[in-house]
Protein backbone atom coordinates (compact mmCIF):
# COMPACT_ATOMS: atom_id res chain seq x y z
CA UNK A 1 0.00 0.00 0.00
CA UNK A 2 1.42 3.54 -1.00
CA UNK A 3 1.14 4.64 2.79
CA UNK A 4 3.44 7.98 2.48
CA UNK A 5 2.11 10.01 -0.36
CA UNK A 6 1.20 13.81 -0.24
CA UNK A 7 -2.46 15.05 -0.91
CA UNK A 8 -1.17 16.34 -4.12
CA UNK A 9 -0.15 12.85 -5.26
CA UNK A 10 -3.28 11.39 -4.31
CA UNK A 11 -5.54 13.89 -6.30
CA UNK A 12 -3.29 12.96 -9.22
CA UNK A 13 -3.94 8.96 -8.32
CA UNK A 14 -7.77 9.78 -7.59
CA UNK A 15 -7.74 11.17 -11.37
CA UNK A 16 -6.10 9.08 -13.17
CA UNK A 17 -7.90 7.74 -16.09
CA UNK A 18 -6.34 3.89 -15.89
CA UNK A 19 -8.00 4.09 -12.44
CA UNK A 20 -10.57 1.23 -11.65
CA UNK A 21 -13.37 3.02 -11.86
CA UNK A 22 -17.01 2.72 -9.73
CA UNK A 23 -18.65 0.76 -12.51
CA UNK A 24 -15.64 -1.74 -12.77
CA UNK A 25 -16.67 -2.14 -9.39
CA UNK A 26 -20.32 -2.92 -9.78
CA UNK A 27 -19.22 -5.35 -12.56
CA UNK A 28 -17.46 -6.89 -10.51
CA UNK A 29 -18.69 -7.52 -7.10
CA UNK A 30 -22.37 -7.25 -8.15
CA UNK A 31 -24.43 -10.47 -10.21
CA UNK A 32 -27.97 -10.14 -12.20
CA UNK A 33 -27.55 -6.31 -12.60
CA UNK A 34 -29.97 -4.98 -14.46
CA UNK A 35 -30.40 -1.21 -15.67
CA UNK A 36 -32.38 1.26 -15.23
CA UNK A 37 -32.20 4.38 -17.07
CA UNK A 38 -33.98 7.41 -17.67
CA UNK A 39 -35.66 10.15 -15.36
CA UNK A 40 -39.32 9.46 -16.31
CA UNK A 41 -39.08 13.61 -16.39
CA UNK A 42 -36.16 14.70 -19.43
CA UNK A 43 -34.23 11.97 -20.23
CA UNK A 44 -31.37 9.32 -19.59
CA UNK A 45 -27.69 10.42 -18.26
CA UNK A 46 -24.83 8.91 -19.24
CA UNK A 47 -23.28 10.19 -16.09
CA UNK A 48 -24.18 8.23 -13.66
CA UNK A 49 -25.53 4.32 -14.32
CA UNK A 50 -28.08 2.57 -11.52
CA UNK A 51 -30.19 0.00 -11.49
CA UNK A 52 -31.08 -3.56 -9.47
CA UNK A 53 -28.68 -6.12 -8.83
CA UNK A 54 -27.83 -8.43 -6.43
CA UNK A 55 -24.95 -8.74 -3.62
CA UNK A 56 -23.75 -12.04 -2.36
CA UNK A 57 -27.85 -13.23 -3.69
CA UNK A 58 -29.42 -10.53 -1.81
CA UNK A 59 -31.17 -7.58 -4.15
CA UNK A 60 -30.00 -4.48 -3.80
CA UNK A 61 -30.26 -1.06 -5.52
CA UNK A 62 -26.92 0.43 -7.35
CA UNK A 63 -26.27 3.56 -8.30
CA UNK A 64 -22.71 4.69 -9.77
CA UNK A 65 -21.04 7.46 -11.54
CA UNK A 66 -19.17 7.17 -14.56
CA UNK A 67 -16.68 9.22 -16.63
CA UNK A 68 -16.78 6.59 -19.53
CA UNK A 69 -13.21 5.06 -20.84
CA UNK A 70 -12.46 6.85 -24.18
CA UNK A 71 -12.91 10.32 -25.35
CA UNK A 72 -16.24 9.82 -26.97
CA UNK A 73 -17.80 8.75 -23.92
CA UNK A 74 -16.21 11.10 -21.87
CA UNK A 75 -17.42 13.75 -23.67
CA UNK A 76 -20.94 12.15 -23.65
CA UNK A 77 -20.91 11.55 -19.95
CA UNK A 78 -19.02 15.12 -19.35
CA UNK A 79 -15.72 13.48 -17.72
CA UNK A 80 -18.40 11.92 -14.54
CA UNK A 81 -20.35 15.19 -14.14
CA UNK A 82 -23.90 14.51 -14.05
CA UNK A 83 -26.63 16.38 -15.32
CA UNK A 84 -29.82 16.97 -13.12
CA UNK A 85 -31.17 14.19 -14.75
CA UNK A 86 -28.79 11.93 -13.70
CA UNK A 87 -29.88 12.86 -9.91
CA UNK A 88 -33.10 12.89 -10.63
CA UNK A 89 -33.25 9.07 -11.83
CA UNK A 90 -30.84 8.27 -8.88
CA UNK A 91 -33.78 9.46 -7.23
CA UNK A 92 -36.17 7.48 -8.97
CA UNK A 93 -33.79 4.75 -8.10
CA UNK A 94 -33.46 5.45 -4.30
CA UNK A 95 -37.64 5.95 -4.24
CA UNK A 96 -38.14 2.33 -5.87
CA UNK A 97 -35.37 0.94 -3.11
CA UNK A 98 -37.10 2.03 -0.61
CA UNK A 99 -40.26 0.79 -1.73
CA UNK A 100 -38.97 -2.82 -2.42
CA UNK A 101 -37.04 -3.03 1.11
CA UNK A 102 -33.61 -3.14 -0.93
CA UNK A 103 -30.16 -1.61 0.44
CA UNK A 104 -28.37 0.76 -1.89
CA UNK A 105 -25.42 0.92 -2.47
CA UNK A 106 -23.47 3.88 -4.34
CA UNK A 107 -20.07 4.08 -5.76
CA UNK A 108 -18.49 7.87 -6.80
CA UNK A 109 -16.29 9.26 -8.72
CA UNK A 110 -17.23 12.63 -9.91
CA UNK A 111 -15.49 16.12 -10.40
CA UNK A 112 -18.83 17.61 -9.41
CA UNK A 113 -21.87 18.25 -11.25
CA UNK A 114 -21.91 19.46 -14.93
CA UNK A 115 -21.76 23.37 -14.62
CA UNK A 116 -23.35 23.78 -18.34
CA UNK A 117 -25.68 26.17 -19.45
CA UNK A 118 -28.43 23.24 -19.83
CA UNK A 119 -27.84 21.61 -16.53
CA UNK A 120 -28.65 24.99 -14.97
CA UNK A 121 -32.01 25.67 -16.74
CA UNK A 122 -33.18 22.37 -16.03
CA UNK A 123 -32.32 23.10 -12.10
CA UNK A 124 -28.76 21.33 -11.48
CA UNK A 125 -29.36 22.76 -7.86
CA UNK A 126 -32.87 21.80 -7.76
CA UNK A 127 -31.94 18.51 -8.29
CA UNK A 128 -29.47 17.81 -6.10
CA UNK A 129 -31.17 19.24 -2.94
CA UNK A 130 -33.61 17.11 -3.50
CA UNK A 131 -31.77 13.69 -3.65
CA UNK A 132 -30.04 15.47 -0.65
CA UNK A 133 -33.67 15.66 1.01
CA UNK A 134 -34.53 12.22 -0.58
CA UNK A 135 -31.65 10.43 1.40
CA UNK A 136 -31.91 12.14 4.43
CA UNK A 137 -35.35 9.89 5.02
CA UNK A 138 -34.71 7.12 3.14
CA UNK A 139 -35.95 3.65 5.24
CA UNK A 140 -33.33 1.53 3.87
CA UNK A 141 -30.09 1.40 4.53
CA UNK A 142 -27.66 2.68 2.25
CA UNK A 143 -23.65 2.50 1.62
CA UNK A 144 -21.62 4.76 -0.25
CA UNK A 145 -17.86 4.58 -1.46
CA UNK A 146 -15.75 7.31 -3.02
CA UNK A 147 -14.02 5.36 -5.62
CA UNK A 148 -11.91 8.41 -7.11
CA UNK A 149 -12.58 11.86 -6.96
CA UNK A 150 -15.72 12.96 -4.67
CA UNK A 151 -16.19 16.77 -5.65
CA UNK A 152 -18.03 19.19 -3.86
CA UNK A 153 -22.13 19.08 -4.17
CA UNK A 154 -22.12 16.60 -7.05
CA UNK A 155 -21.00 13.93 -5.34
CA UNK A 156 -22.28 14.36 -1.77
CA UNK A 157 -25.56 14.24 -4.01
CA UNK A 158 -25.13 10.59 -4.47
CA UNK A 159 -23.26 9.85 -0.97
CA UNK A 160 -25.42 10.40 2.00
CA UNK A 161 -25.07 7.20 2.91
CA UNK A 162 -25.28 5.44 6.62
CA UNK A 163 -21.68 4.73 5.93
CA UNK A 164 -19.28 6.15 3.74
CA UNK A 165 -16.12 4.57 2.79
CA UNK A 166 -13.22 5.63 0.75
CA UNK A 167 -10.76 4.04 -1.17
CA UNK A 168 -7.06 5.10 0.39
CA UNK A 169 -6.13 6.96 -2.65
CA UNK A 170 -9.87 8.94 -3.21
CA UNK A 171 -10.26 12.53 -2.42
CA UNK A 172 -13.89 14.40 -1.54
CA UNK A 173 -13.58 17.96 -1.12
CA UNK A 174 -15.83 21.23 -1.37
CA UNK A 175 -14.23 21.99 -4.43
CA UNK A 176 -11.50 20.76 -7.11
CA UNK A 177 -8.02 22.54 -5.36
CA UNK A 178 -7.35 24.37 -8.64
CA UNK A 179 -10.98 26.07 -7.88
CA UNK A 180 -9.75 26.62 -4.16
CA UNK A 181 -7.02 28.20 -5.29
CA UNK A 182 -8.27 30.66 -7.73
CA UNK A 183 -11.00 31.70 -5.19
CA UNK A 184 -9.37 32.17 -2.17
CA UNK A 185 -5.71 33.42 -3.56
CA UNK A 186 -6.51 34.09 -7.10
CA UNK A 187 -3.71 31.99 -8.23
CA UNK A 188 -4.77 28.76 -10.01
CA UNK A 189 -0.86 27.86 -10.28
CA UNK A 190 -1.15 26.78 -6.70
CA UNK A 191 -2.81 23.68 -6.44
CA UNK A 192 -0.75 21.70 -4.82
CA UNK A 193 -0.78 24.01 -1.78
CA UNK A 194 -4.50 23.22 -2.01
CA UNK A 195 -4.16 20.08 -1.93
CA UNK A 196 -2.18 20.73 0.87
CA UNK A 197 -4.15 22.82 3.11
CA UNK A 198 -7.98 21.40 1.92
CA UNK A 199 -7.77 17.94 4.25
CA UNK A 200 -9.45 15.93 1.31
CA UNK A 201 -7.49 12.87 1.75
CA UNK A 202 -9.37 9.80 3.37
CA UNK A 203 -6.81 9.85 6.21
CA UNK A 204 -8.40 13.68 6.52
CA UNK A 205 -11.69 12.99 5.95
CA UNK A 206 -11.52 9.87 8.50
CA UNK A 207 -10.19 12.33 11.27
CA UNK A 208 -13.25 14.94 11.02
CA UNK A 209 -15.37 12.21 11.21
CA UNK A 210 -16.91 12.74 7.24
CA UNK A 211 -16.37 9.07 6.53
CA UNK A 212 -16.57 6.01 8.51
CA UNK A 213 -14.17 3.78 6.87
CA UNK A 214 -10.52 3.62 4.99
CA UNK A 215 -10.65 0.63 2.14
CA UNK A 216 -7.39 -0.15 1.21
CA UNK A 217 -5.50 0.17 -2.25
CA UNK A 218 -2.98 -2.76 -3.33
CA UNK A 219 -0.04 -1.33 -4.64
CA UNK A 220 0.38 -2.63 -7.49
CA UNK A 221 -1.96 -0.50 -9.90
CA UNK A 222 -3.65 -3.67 -12.80
CA UNK A 223 -4.07 -6.00 -9.13
CA UNK A 224 -8.44 -5.68 -10.32
CA UNK A 225 -8.86 -8.89 -8.51
CA UNK A 226 -7.18 -7.73 -5.40
CA UNK A 227 -8.74 -4.53 -5.29
CA UNK A 228 -12.67 -6.44 -6.08
CA UNK A 229 -11.95 -8.37 -2.87
CA UNK A 230 -11.04 -6.08 -0.44
CA UNK A 231 -13.39 -4.11 -1.20
CA UNK A 232 -15.95 -6.98 -1.40
CA UNK A 233 -14.99 -7.82 2.15
CA UNK A 234 -15.71 -3.86 3.36
CA UNK A 235 -18.76 -4.19 1.89
CA UNK A 236 -19.86 -7.47 3.30
CA UNK A 237 -18.75 -6.26 6.57
CA UNK A 238 -20.53 -3.15 6.26
CA UNK A 239 -23.93 -4.09 5.02
CA UNK A 240 -24.06 -6.20 7.72
CA UNK A 241 -23.59 -3.27 10.18
CA UNK A 242 -26.25 -1.30 8.77
CA UNK A 243 -28.80 -4.58 8.19
CA UNK A 244 -28.99 -3.90 11.94
CA UNK A 245 -29.79 -0.26 12.16
CA UNK A 246 -33.08 -0.27 14.09
CA UNK A 247 -34.21 3.16 11.93
CA UNK A 248 -31.64 3.73 8.90
CA UNK A 249 -33.54 7.31 8.13
CA UNK A 250 -32.70 8.53 11.58
CA UNK A 251 -29.60 7.26 11.95
CA UNK A 252 -28.42 9.12 8.84
CA UNK A 253 -30.42 12.21 9.82
CA UNK A 254 -28.27 12.04 13.28
CA UNK A 255 -25.07 11.57 11.39
CA UNK A 256 -25.31 14.25 9.17
CA UNK A 257 -27.20 16.39 12.02
CA UNK A 258 -23.48 15.76 13.79
CA UNK A 259 -21.22 16.82 10.90
CA UNK A 260 -18.67 19.34 12.33
CA UNK A 261 -20.51 19.64 15.88
CA UNK A 262 -17.01 19.81 17.25
CA UNK A 263 -15.73 23.00 15.34
CA UNK A 264 -19.03 25.29 16.89
CA UNK A 265 -19.17 27.29 20.30
CA UNK A 266 -21.96 29.43 21.73
CA UNK A 267 -25.98 29.18 20.49
CA UNK A 268 -28.94 28.37 23.06
CA UNK A 269 -31.45 25.98 21.01
CA UNK B 1 -47.63 54.81 2.46
CA UNK B 2 -44.86 57.03 4.33
CA UNK B 3 -46.60 56.73 7.53
CA UNK B 4 -45.41 52.66 6.96
CA UNK B 5 -42.16 53.45 5.72
CA UNK B 6 -41.33 55.90 9.06
CA UNK B 7 -42.97 52.82 11.00
CA UNK B 8 -40.39 50.59 9.73
CA UNK B 9 -37.39 52.75 10.05
CA UNK B 10 -38.51 53.27 13.76
CA UNK B 11 -38.53 49.75 13.88
CA UNK B 12 -34.65 49.56 12.18
CA UNK B 13 -33.05 52.13 14.34
CA UNK B 14 -34.69 50.19 17.14
CA UNK B 15 -33.24 46.59 16.24
CA UNK B 16 -30.09 48.62 15.27
CA UNK B 17 -29.38 49.82 19.28
CA UNK B 18 -29.79 46.51 20.29
CA UNK B 19 -27.17 45.17 18.02
CA UNK B 20 -24.46 47.33 19.86
CA UNK B 21 -21.96 47.67 16.47
CA UNK B 22 -24.48 46.87 13.45
CA UNK B 23 -23.84 48.50 10.37
CA UNK B 24 -24.96 51.50 9.57
CA UNK B 25 -26.87 50.98 6.23
CA UNK B 26 -25.92 54.40 4.62
CA UNK B 27 -23.14 56.42 6.25
CA UNK B 28 -21.19 58.19 4.15
CA UNK B 29 -17.48 57.07 3.06
CA UNK B 30 -14.66 59.57 2.47
CA UNK B 31 -14.91 61.60 -0.77
CA UNK B 32 -18.16 60.09 -1.33
CA UNK B 33 -21.37 63.00 -2.38
CA UNK B 34 -22.91 62.67 1.50
CA UNK B 35 -26.51 63.51 -0.03
CA UNK B 36 -26.74 61.53 -2.65
CA UNK B 37 -25.97 58.07 -4.41
CA UNK B 38 -25.41 57.24 -7.74
CA UNK B 39 -27.73 53.93 -8.82
CA UNK B 40 -24.46 51.77 -9.48
CA UNK B 41 -26.79 50.18 -12.97
CA UNK B 42 -28.77 52.95 -14.50
CA UNK B 43 -26.46 55.78 -12.60
CA UNK B 44 -29.54 57.73 -11.30
CA UNK B 45 -28.62 60.20 -8.45
CA UNK B 46 -30.81 58.89 -5.76
CA UNK B 47 -30.87 60.92 -2.42
CA UNK B 48 -30.10 58.66 0.28
CA UNK B 49 -33.09 59.61 2.23
CA UNK B 50 -34.89 58.25 -0.83
CA UNK B 51 -32.14 54.84 -0.98
CA UNK B 52 -33.45 54.19 2.55
CA UNK B 53 -37.31 54.91 2.06
CA UNK B 54 -37.33 52.48 -0.78
CA UNK B 55 -35.84 49.71 0.75
CA UNK B 56 -32.45 50.00 -1.10
CA UNK B 57 -34.10 49.54 -4.43
CA UNK B 58 -33.40 52.30 -6.76
CA UNK B 59 -36.50 53.95 -7.93
CA UNK B 60 -35.69 54.66 -11.44
CA UNK B 61 -34.18 51.41 -12.60
CA UNK B 62 -35.91 49.09 -9.77
CA UNK B 63 -31.90 47.63 -9.13
CA UNK B 64 -32.64 45.60 -5.71
CA UNK B 65 -28.95 46.43 -3.85
CA UNK B 66 -28.18 44.29 -1.08
CA UNK B 67 -29.84 44.85 2.48
CA UNK B 68 -28.09 43.89 6.04
CA UNK B 69 -29.60 40.71 7.70
CA UNK B 70 -31.15 43.60 10.41
CA UNK B 71 -32.27 46.14 7.74
CA UNK B 72 -34.56 42.89 5.95
CA UNK B 73 -35.57 41.81 9.98
CA UNK B 74 -36.47 45.29 10.79
CA UNK B 75 -38.71 45.31 7.33
CA UNK B 76 -40.41 42.60 7.82
CA UNK B 77 -41.00 41.96 11.59
CA UNK B 78 -43.75 44.03 13.91
CA UNK B 79 -41.75 46.20 16.16
CA UNK B 80 -40.80 44.62 19.11
CA UNK B 81 -41.22 41.21 18.28
CA UNK B 82 -37.77 40.34 16.99
CA UNK B 83 -35.88 38.12 19.46
CA UNK B 84 -32.66 36.50 18.07
CA UNK B 85 -32.24 32.90 18.73
CA UNK B 86 -28.06 31.71 18.33
CA UNK B 87 -26.92 34.72 18.39
CA UNK B 88 -24.13 33.73 19.83
CA UNK B 89 -23.27 30.65 17.57
CA UNK B 90 -20.48 30.72 15.56
CA UNK B 91 -17.97 28.12 13.97
CA UNK B 92 -13.98 27.61 14.41
CA UNK B 93 -11.50 27.23 12.18
CA UNK B 94 -11.22 23.40 11.05
CA UNK B 95 -8.71 23.91 8.19
CA UNK B 96 -6.60 26.44 9.84
CA UNK B 97 -6.36 28.21 7.12
CA UNK B 98 -4.31 31.44 7.78
CA UNK B 99 -5.86 34.57 8.00
CA UNK B 100 -9.21 32.60 8.71
CA UNK B 101 -9.95 33.77 11.91
CA UNK B 102 -9.13 37.59 11.69
CA UNK B 103 -10.96 37.57 8.87
CA UNK B 104 -13.97 36.67 10.50
CA UNK B 105 -13.33 38.72 13.68
CA UNK B 106 -12.72 41.46 11.49
CA UNK B 107 -16.24 41.18 9.76
CA UNK B 108 -17.75 40.61 13.36
CA UNK B 109 -16.61 43.83 14.52
CA UNK B 110 -17.15 46.24 11.35
CA UNK B 111 -20.84 44.24 10.79
CA UNK B 112 -22.32 43.40 14.27
CA UNK B 113 -22.82 39.66 13.18
CA UNK B 114 -21.84 36.52 14.90
CA UNK B 115 -21.86 34.55 11.09
CA UNK B 116 -23.18 35.30 7.82
CA UNK B 117 -27.00 34.41 8.88
CA UNK B 118 -29.23 35.74 11.80
CA UNK B 119 -32.19 33.74 13.20
CA UNK B 120 -34.89 34.62 15.24
CA UNK B 121 -38.52 34.40 16.42
CA UNK B 122 -40.78 37.01 15.75
CA UNK B 123 -44.57 38.04 14.33
CA UNK B 124 -45.56 39.33 11.14
CA UNK B 125 -48.45 40.80 11.23
CA UNK B 126 -49.01 38.83 14.44
CA UNK B 127 -48.20 35.72 13.05
CA UNK B 128 -45.62 34.08 14.94
CA UNK B 129 -42.79 32.45 12.86
CA UNK B 130 -39.36 31.79 13.19
CA UNK B 131 -36.81 33.31 10.29
CA UNK B 132 -33.39 33.63 8.92
CA UNK B 133 -32.05 36.10 7.38
CA UNK B 134 -28.11 35.29 5.61
CA UNK B 135 -25.97 38.27 5.18
CA UNK B 136 -24.11 38.95 1.76
CA UNK B 137 -21.30 41.32 3.87
CA UNK B 138 -19.98 38.28 5.69
CA UNK B 139 -17.74 36.31 3.06
CA UNK B 140 -20.70 36.47 0.69
CA UNK B 141 -22.93 34.95 2.62
CA UNK B 142 -21.26 31.97 2.03
CA UNK B 143 -22.17 28.46 4.34
CA UNK B 144 -19.88 26.97 6.95
CA UNK B 145 -20.36 24.88 9.90
CA UNK B 146 -22.14 27.86 11.97
CA UNK B 147 -24.24 28.47 9.06
CA UNK B 148 -25.32 25.31 8.35
CA UNK B 149 -26.05 24.74 12.21
CA UNK B 150 -27.92 27.71 13.20
CA UNK B 151 -30.22 26.82 9.63
CA UNK B 152 -30.52 23.65 11.04
CA UNK B 153 -31.44 24.48 14.59
CA UNK B 154 -33.59 27.13 13.18
CA UNK B 155 -36.00 24.41 11.19
CA UNK B 156 -35.77 22.28 14.44
CA UNK B 157 -36.79 24.78 16.76
CA UNK B 158 -39.66 25.80 14.25
CA UNK B 159 -40.80 21.81 14.40
CA UNK B 160 -40.11 22.13 18.50
CA UNK B 161 -42.54 25.20 18.33
CA UNK B 162 -44.62 24.38 15.17
CA UNK B 163 -44.23 27.53 13.59
CA UNK B 164 -43.86 28.53 9.86
CA UNK B 165 -40.19 29.06 8.98
CA UNK B 166 -38.85 31.47 6.32
CA UNK B 167 -35.10 31.64 4.89
CA UNK B 168 -33.99 34.74 3.20
CA UNK B 169 -30.99 33.44 1.13
CA UNK B 170 -27.97 35.41 -0.23
CA UNK B 171 -24.90 33.16 -0.45
CA UNK B 172 -22.08 32.80 -2.95
CA UNK B 173 -22.34 28.68 -1.43
CA UNK B 174 -20.18 26.56 0.64
CA UNK B 175 -17.47 28.51 2.89
CA UNK B 176 -14.17 27.61 1.51
CA UNK B 177 -12.03 28.13 4.33
CA UNK B 178 -13.87 25.27 6.38
CA UNK B 179 -13.29 22.74 3.32
CA UNK B 180 -15.44 19.47 3.52
CA UNK B 181 -17.02 20.44 6.62
CA UNK B 182 -18.67 22.97 4.62
CA UNK B 183 -20.15 20.97 1.88
CA UNK B 184 -21.29 18.45 4.65
CA UNK B 185 -23.51 21.34 5.75
CA UNK B 186 -25.61 21.17 3.04
CA UNK B 187 -26.32 17.55 4.09
CA UNK B 188 -27.32 18.82 7.52
CA UNK B 189 -29.77 21.84 6.50
CA UNK B 190 -31.87 19.48 3.74
CA UNK B 191 -32.21 17.10 6.05
CA UNK B 192 -33.61 19.16 8.66
CA UNK B 193 -35.55 20.96 6.27
CA UNK B 194 -37.01 17.86 5.10
CA UNK B 195 -38.03 16.80 8.53
CA UNK B 196 -39.50 19.77 9.19
CA UNK B 197 -41.86 19.96 6.73
CA UNK B 198 -42.75 15.92 7.15
CA UNK B 199 -44.01 17.06 10.32
CA UNK B 200 -46.01 19.35 8.44
CA UNK B 201 -44.28 23.02 8.75
CA UNK B 202 -44.33 25.32 6.01
CA UNK B 203 -40.96 26.59 4.80
CA UNK B 204 -41.03 29.71 2.75
CA UNK B 205 -37.58 29.85 1.19
CA UNK B 206 -36.87 33.93 -0.32
CA UNK B 207 -34.24 34.07 -2.39
CA UNK B 208 -32.18 36.94 -2.87
CA UNK B 209 -28.97 37.82 -4.79
CA UNK B 210 -27.00 35.86 -4.60
CA UNK B 211 -28.47 32.39 -4.02
CA UNK B 212 -25.81 29.90 -5.76
CA UNK B 213 -23.53 27.01 -5.04
CA UNK B 214 -24.14 24.71 -1.78
CA UNK B 215 -26.79 26.77 -0.68
CA UNK B 216 -28.94 26.87 -3.52
CA UNK B 217 -28.47 22.88 -3.83
CA UNK B 218 -29.77 22.76 -0.34
CA UNK B 219 -31.89 24.41 1.76
CA UNK B 220 -32.67 27.38 -0.86
CA UNK B 221 -34.50 24.90 -3.43
CA UNK B 222 -36.39 22.80 -0.89
CA UNK B 223 -39.41 25.43 -0.10
CA UNK B 224 -42.79 24.49 -0.07
CA UNK B 225 -42.94 27.91 -1.61
CA UNK B 226 -40.30 29.47 -3.37
CA UNK B 227 -40.08 33.33 -3.86
CA UNK B 228 -37.45 35.33 -5.03
CA UNK B 229 -36.25 38.98 -5.38
CA UNK B 230 -36.22 40.11 -9.06
CA UNK B 231 -33.26 39.78 -10.46
CA UNK B 232 -31.51 37.83 -8.08
CA UNK B 233 -28.66 35.51 -9.67
CA UNK B 234 -29.53 31.93 -8.39
CA UNK B 235 -27.95 29.09 -9.87
CA UNK B 236 -25.81 26.09 -9.04
CA UNK B 237 -22.82 26.99 -10.49
CA UNK B 238 -21.32 30.55 -11.08
CA UNK B 239 -21.96 32.67 -14.48
CA UNK B 240 -18.05 32.24 -14.62
CA UNK B 241 -17.38 28.01 -14.44
CA UNK B 242 -20.34 28.13 -16.97
CA UNK B 243 -18.75 30.18 -19.12
CA UNK B 244 -15.03 28.95 -19.06
CA UNK B 245 -17.21 25.13 -19.45
CA UNK B 246 -19.15 26.26 -22.55
CA UNK B 247 -16.28 28.77 -24.07
CA UNK B 248 -19.17 31.25 -24.77
CA UNK B 249 -21.05 34.65 -22.61
CA UNK B 250 -24.31 33.45 -21.15
CA UNK B 251 -27.00 35.62 -22.56
CA UNK B 252 -28.49 38.44 -20.53
CA UNK B 253 -30.96 37.83 -17.74
CA UNK B 254 -29.27 33.42 -17.73
CA UNK B 255 -29.69 32.04 -14.14
CA UNK B 256 -31.86 35.57 -12.97
CA UNK B 257 -34.95 35.19 -10.66
CA UNK B 258 -37.36 35.68 -14.12
CA UNK B 259 -35.43 33.16 -15.57
CA UNK B 260 -35.91 30.35 -12.91
CA UNK B 261 -39.78 31.20 -12.65
CA UNK B 262 -39.71 30.64 -16.54
CA UNK B 263 -38.20 27.31 -15.88
CA UNK B 264 -40.71 26.68 -12.97
CA UNK B 265 -38.48 26.90 -10.20
CA UNK B 266 -39.78 29.70 -8.33
CA UNK B 267 -43.37 30.25 -7.65
CA UNK B 268 -43.00 34.19 -7.99
CA UNK B 269 -41.13 36.98 -8.24
CA UNK B 270 -41.83 39.36 -5.63
CA UNK B 271 -40.09 43.22 -5.55
CA UNK B 272 -38.93 44.18 -2.08
CA UNK B 273 -41.86 46.76 -1.49
CA UNK B 274 -44.39 43.79 -1.60
CA UNK B 275 -42.44 40.84 0.30
CA UNK B 276 -43.76 41.86 3.40
CA UNK B 277 -47.57 41.89 2.47
CA UNK B 278 -46.72 38.69 -0.01
CA UNK B 279 -45.63 36.77 3.32
CA UNK B 280 -47.98 37.96 5.19
CA UNK B 281 -50.72 36.61 2.57
CA UNK B 282 -49.04 33.32 2.32
CA UNK B 283 -48.65 33.12 6.27
CA UNK B 284 -52.39 33.94 6.61
CA UNK B 285 -53.21 31.11 4.27
CA UNK B 286 -51.40 28.52 6.53
CA UNK B 287 -52.38 29.56 9.90
CA UNK B 288 -55.92 29.82 9.61
CA UNK B 289 -55.85 33.37 10.41
CA UNK B 290 -58.92 35.49 8.24
CA UNK B 291 -58.03 38.49 6.84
Amino acid sequence: MARNLTAAQRVALARDPGRTSPLDYVQGLFTDFFEQRGDRLFGDDAAIVGGIARFHGQPVSVICTRKGKNLEENLKMHFGMPEPEGYRKAQRIMTQAEKFGRPIFTFVDTPGAYPGMDAEERGQADAIARSLALMSRLTVPMITVICGEGGSGGALALAMGNRVLMLENAVYSVLSPEGFASILWKDSSRVEEACGVMKLTAQDLLELGVIDEIVPEPENADGLGARLRIMDGALMKQLDAVKRLKDPARHRQEKFAAMGGAWIRGGNT
Amino acid sequence: MSGLFESRRSKFLELRLRRKGSGVPFSPKPGMDPLFEKCPRCGRAVSKLDWYKGLNVCPGCGLHRPITAYQRLSMLLDSGTFREINASLTGRDPLQFPGYRDKTRGLHQRTGLGEAVVTATGKIDGMPLVVAVMDSRFLMGSMGVAVGEKVARAARYAQKKKLPLVIFCASGGARMQEGILSLMQMAKTAAAIEEFQRAGGLYIACLTNPTTGGVSASFAMLGDITLAEPEALIGFAGPRVIEQTIGQKLPEGFQRSEFLQDHGFIDAVVPRSKMRDTLVQLLALHTGKRR
